[in-house]
């Protein structure tokens, strides 16, 4: 009446717990389903032809794929302003100026922070979770006005200025933690077998902290990538000068509603950088949640 | 022997090697207290002084000039009435004392954004702390395939670029050929009530239908990171405590309640300062799924600001002002946030 008979319970509590594991998994699978759905949706659409997308009854795959949306955005056709390949081009070389520029200053002032106690370092250190929370739109009135002054709002090299800049407090932030667990030990033995500090930093110091600029240089790399209302902002009519998503917030805002070819260029879009999460995932994870959780 | 050598070392006058800052704390030798040794602890010193410095040096320009200088700026040009002409030359630029601010805080619609923004966060962040949480829990108890499968999903959510995504929900709430209004429309009326959802539109009808869709839409792209730290957080909880308060008697829940929540509450304060601040901010997606310049009903703080600032006519002094409020709104969010952060330790 009460409780299960004494030798039915161990059996009963394996079907529980299998029962549970079940219920678990599947829980699971749905979040994932649906977590994935919005860009399979897109994949898909990009690949329909325009009959198939303003269908009435809308089908998860393309029953007739196309490539159709894809050659528009190649060829420039569809948007008006040019080839999806040029405005990568733009988002590319802007994201691989920014990795770089940010890379090297984050790294020689997290080695000053890590490793050196001096006046002004708390400071220092307590200016940097201030000024990486103020947010781009509340500085974009005078950078504007500043980058109109020296002649580089329509231009790419203006981009790179300000995203290294925005990416370094937080990259400063992340790095310094590497660097602190690098030995400095280690350092001190190849002093004192004679090496200079120059070749102290790039042999010994950079490759041990390697595995932290790997996932400063993807946080710079989000920045740079994805960032909208600077360049929104600054590159205003300057058609050729565009980075990808202003591109396609153009490409949205020009209306007539070509969801085929939009759905291809955000595609065109998106995939790189899945594909380079999915690379650097391992390492990805590890370096934010240590930025995330220390700060 | 070995003494030697980096005497004769570092007696140039070379960057020195950070890390030779402590071999003064080792056991001095004979020789420590030579003349030589004296000078080169000058050196030394006088190095130690500058060299952080040196190396913070590029950084630091670049924050000042791109971070610092124009929040400065931004509160000057708050005190004045810079628009087009000043910008021009065909005015002079002129000192209008607070005005920008009276002007904002006439405007009703200054009032209505911050509305939005705030409603928005109010919901937004909960939601994102408790499905991520839900998530992150979920995955420390899945297999080790299942695990790794919805964190791919997860972090492909997250990594999708918010233009690409806005552009995506907004095409998915079309009201012409979207999935969402077929979906709704085909579903019986006691789940959907008996609105008419076919070619429904939901970026243009109001501000509750707008903010709906950057509700679902900033929950897909924030939930994956809550996940993965609070997973992070749950993998450091040691197995034993919970196996003593199984022990105890305590249910699943309670264990949750009263073991692993308590241990993870720095990692929730930080999410929480981090997800208001990250939801206050939201420009991207509004800016796209409201269409903007489209409906004014529809703007947060942030489309408010752009448009003021860069509306026609531009007002940089009015720009200024609302940055300025703004930024003073956030700063309330961020002194929690770095006192949490030096509390945890985080300056050492």
């Amino acid at each position: 009446m009460t409780a299960a008979p004494l030798p039915g319970s161990a059996g009963r509590y394996r079907t529980a717990r299998r029962a549970r594991a079940v219920g678990l998994n599947g829980f699971a699978l749905i979040i994932a389903l649906v977590t994935l759905f919005p860009i399979f949706w897109m994949i898909s659409t990009a690949f329909k032809p325009s009959q198939e997308i303003y269908s009435l009854t809308p089908s998860l795959l393309p029953t007739h794929p196309t490539l159709h949306n894809f050659s528009q955005v190649m060829s420039g056709q569809a948007s008006g302003i040019g080839s999806v390949w040029l405005f990568f081009r733009n988002s590319l070389s802007v994201t691989l100026a920014t990795v770089l520029i940010a890379s090297l200053l984050s790294l020689l002032a997290s080695v000053a922070v890590a490793r050196f106690r001096f006046r002004l370092r708390a400071s220092f250190l307590i200016m940097l979770l201030i000024v990486q929370m103020i947010p781009g739109q509340a500085l974009i009135v005078a950078l504007f006005l500043d980058f109109n002054r020296i002649g580089l709002l329509q231009n790419l090299g203006g981009l790179v200025i300000v995203y290294a800049a925005q990416a370094l407090p937080v990259s400063i932030w992340m790095l310094r933690n590497f660097v602190a667990t690098v030995p400095k030990e280690l350092e001190e033995a190849a002093a004192i077998d004679g090496a200079s500090a120059p070749k102290i930093f790039w042999r010994i110091l950079f490759p041990l902290v390697m595995p932290g600029l790997v996932a400063t240089s993807i946080f710079s790399f989000i920045t740079a990538y994805n960032e909208f209302i600077v360049a929104l902002t600054f590159l205003g009519q300057a058609h050729s000068e565009y980075t990808l998503p202003i591109y396609v917030t153009y490409f949205f805002n020009r209306g007539g509603a070509q969801w085929g070819p939009i759905m291809a260029a955000s595609t065109l879009y998106t995939i790189p950088v899945l594909i380079f999460f999915m690379i650097v995932r391992r390492r990805l994870v590890g370096g934010l949640v240590a930025g995330a959780v220390k700060g | 022997m070995a003494d030697t050598v980096q005497g004769r070392r570092s007696g140039r006058p070379a960057l020195r090697p950070p890390g030779q800052r402590h071999s003064g704390q080792r056991p001095a030798g004979p020789r420590a207290a030579n003349q030589s040794a004296q000078a080169r602890a000058a050196a030394f010193i006088r190095r130690h002084k500058i060299a952080p410095y040196l190396l913070l040096a590029p950084a630091l320009a670049g924050i000042a000039l791109v971070l610092l200088w124009p929040l400065v700026q931004v509160v000057l040009y708050s005190f004045q009435n810079l628009g087009l002409p000043q910008l021009t030359g065909a005015a002079p630029t002129q000192w209008a004392g607070l005005s920008n601010f009276s002007t904002t805080f006439a405007d009703p619609e200054f009032w209505l954004s911050l509305r939005n923004t705030v409603l928005f966060a109010v919901v937004v962040v909960p939601l994102t702390l408790v499905l991520g949480t839900l998530v992150g829990l979920l995955l420390n108890r899945l297999g080790r395939k299942m695990a790794a499968f919805v964190s791919a999903a997860a972090l492909l959510a997250w990594a999708t670029p918010p233009t690409a995504g806005a552009v995506l929900f907004y095409w998915m709430f079309n009201p012409d050929g979207g999935l969402v209004d077929w979906a709704l429309s085909k579903m019986p009326h006691w789940l959907v009530g008996s609105t008419n959802w076919a070619q429904y539109n939901w970026t243009t009808t109001g501000a509750v239908q707008a903010y709906t869709v950057v509700t679902l839409l900033v929950l897909w792209t924030s939930f994956p990171f809550i996940a993965v730290t609070v997973l992070a957080g749950l993998k450091t909880v040691p197995a034993e405590l919970y196996e003593a308060a199984r022990i105890d008697g305590a249910t699943p829940w309670r264990a949750l309640r009263r073991v692993t929540f308590p241990l993870l509450k720095p990692i929730f304060l930080v999410l929480l300062l981090l997800s208001v601040i990250w939801d206050f901010n939201v420009f991207n997606q509004t800016y796209l799924i409201t269409g903007f310049p489209g409906n004014q009903n529809e703007y947060n703080l942030s489309l408010y600001i752009y448009d003021k600032a860069f509306g026609f006519p531009p007002s940089y002094g009015l720009g200024g002002a609302l940055a300025l409020i703004f930024t003073a709104i956030l700063l309330v969010v961020t002194v929690g946030y770095v006192r949490s952060s030096v509390r945890q330790g985080a300056l050492t």
